[in-house]
């Protein structure tokens, strides 16, 4: 089978010994065993993220997205920008949209991209990788490469913020989207339906300024995938997987708990299913170990 | 009073709405707010606000602007979007309350050391010198904000954090010398500082 082009942007975050760099391995083995080829966009540059907004002013941050995408128009001509991360999906979305809408703004966009010897027609569309996975793969395309099913694994499926609002996956509820306990079913694992945190948020870049109130949030999260008999909690998100995992620890000093509640990404699941090693699971850039999901690797 | 502050104000005299509708991104929505409630009852850090936005908004139309937009609530968004997918007219809450934060910021009316504002700040220093975030340098910046010796104490808060992330290879203590950057910063910047001249020529 041909395999899928798409034009991938990373993110800052995905970079080599950044916050999320173990989530690339698995992105890789998963999107090799599903015939979709990523394609790193040449120089591609930080969204801004969410909390760029302070200091960039508005054109700043859609210039910023929109250099990302004329990279993609005109070095990857037909490849729809693909991220994994919700911020840069968002961002880039958003930007794709606006510059769409306000024709103002599209050419004040292009007269401050022409300085860095780049144009945007507009031609390029900004999806998320779990998109990818359900449009274009689909449920029983992504069933095929199982090998080792997740057998007596119970995971809770955090959704979380950015991956379901404000656009998220087509055909899906904001408050009870049900695609990634779908995902955790392909992979022969049992979903905690019911999970009642599935979309509250993690605090997101606030996690820094707002320690207290975010890991109040942090805390729900967790407790209740306990609540619900989960071995581990599984995200598409890579703040949300930074938040709710490395956080656990502060909580435990600051409340007397004994939080430590694994966080996996949906790709790190898979790529052990899909029969790949620990490693290229990404599974020793975990600070909170999964034990079952190393024991299913391992064996 | 920033120079900015009171052009704004003589400019606009009493007419907030006006102001808000023309200066902040996404501001014409406002005056479609009407009073349900339902962004309050959402917010994530709903009891932790002063004003909500259905307040902000109410505040806005009754031309409250110094408590607008010296509020620290307009800082308490974590991006989460629950507001937009909920609001029953559609107003894109988010981004109302991030042009808000960001128009108090550039008139530097917003409370000073407001955390998130210093953050913002940080961030985004931090991806134009490089056109991509350090996150080392993004943290430390944000832990030494308050000056050395509160930076210390802080870096030794969270030095488990910091350790376990450090092991799993997800914080590269190298990255103080450098680190990931773009090709093309040049043109980057050159970019940058042209959106600026833009909106600085359509007075926004």
């Amino acid at each position: 089978m041909a395999k899928k082009n798409y034009a991938f942007y990373p993110g800052c975050s995905s970079q080599k010994g950044a916050s999320a760099s173990n989530f690339v391995p698995s992105i890789e083995v998963m999107c090799d065993k599903l015939d979709i080829q990523l394609n790193e966009i040449p120089d591609w540059n930080c969204c801004s993220a969410s909390i760029g907004y302070g200091e960039g002013s508005q054109l700043s941050r859609l210039v910023l997205n929109a250099r990302n995408l004329a990279l993609v128009e005109q070095n990857m001509p037909g490849q729809d920008l693909v991220s994994g991360c919700p911020a840069c999906w968002l961002a880039t979305r958003e930007t794709a949209e606006k510059l769409h809408e306000v024709e103002s703004l599209m050419a004040d966009t292009n007269e401050a991209l022409k300085e860095a010897g780049l144009s945007f027609k507009g031609t390029v569309k900004a999806r998320h990788l779990v998109e990818v996975l359900i449009e274009d793969v689909g449920f029983e395309a992504m069933k095929e490469p199982v090998v080792k099913p997740l057998e007596g694994l119970k995971i809770a499926g955090y959704v979380g913020c950015q991956t379901n609002r404000p656009f998220g996956i087509a055909g899906e509820s904001f408050e009870n989207p049900q695609y990634l306990d779908k995902m955790v079913e392909t992979v022969g694992a049992e979903p905690a339906t019911g999970y009642e945190q599935k979309v509250t948020c993690c605090g997101g870049a606030l996690a820094f300024s707002e320690p207290e109130k975010s890991q109040k949030q942090i805390k729900d999260i967790v407790e209740s995938a306990y609540d619900h008999g989960a071995d581990m909690i599984v995200t598409p998100c890579q703040l949300c997987q930074a938040n709710v995992e490395i956080y656990q620890s502060e909580i435990n000093k600051k409340k007397g708990t004994k939080l430590s509640m694994p966080v996996v990404y949906y790709s790190q699941l898979m790529t052990v299913a899909y029969g790949g090693t620990a490693k290229q699971a990404g599974l020793d850039g975990n600070v909170l170990r999964p034990q079952k999901l190393l024991d299913i690797a391992s064996k | 009073m920033s120079d900015l502050n009171q052009k704004a104000v003589a400019l606009y005299g009493g007419n907030f709405l006006k102001e808000v509708e023309e200066r902040v991104e996404d501001g014409e929505w406002v005056s479609m707010c009407m009073q349900c409630g339902v962004c309050a009852g959402s917010c994530p850090l709903g009891p932790h606000w002063e004003h909500s936005p259905q307040k902000i908004f109410r505040m806005i139309m009754a031309g409250k602007r110094e408590e607008v937009l010296t509020s620290d609530s307009v800082w308490m968004c974590t991006s989460c979007y629950t507001c937009i997918v909920r609001c029953p007219r559609k107003l894109p809450i988010t981004h109302i309350m991030h042009g808000l934060a960001h128009y108090a910021h550039r008139l530097d009316v917003a409370p000073k050391g407001q955390p998130t504002r210093e953050l913002a700040k940080i961030f985004w220093n931090s991806l134009i010198r490089t056109g991509r975030v350090n996150e080392l340098k993004f943290s430390l910046g944000v832990y030494f904000k308050d000056g050395f010796s509160q930076g210390i104490k802080n870096l030794l808060g969270m030095q488990g954090v910091a350790l376990g992330l450090m092991k799993a290879k997800r914080l590269n203590p190298m990255e103080i010398l450098g680190g990931h950057k773009c090709k093309d910063i040049g043109g980057i910047q050159k970019m940058l500082a042209k959106a600026q001249e833009i909106e600085a020529r359509r007075q926004i």
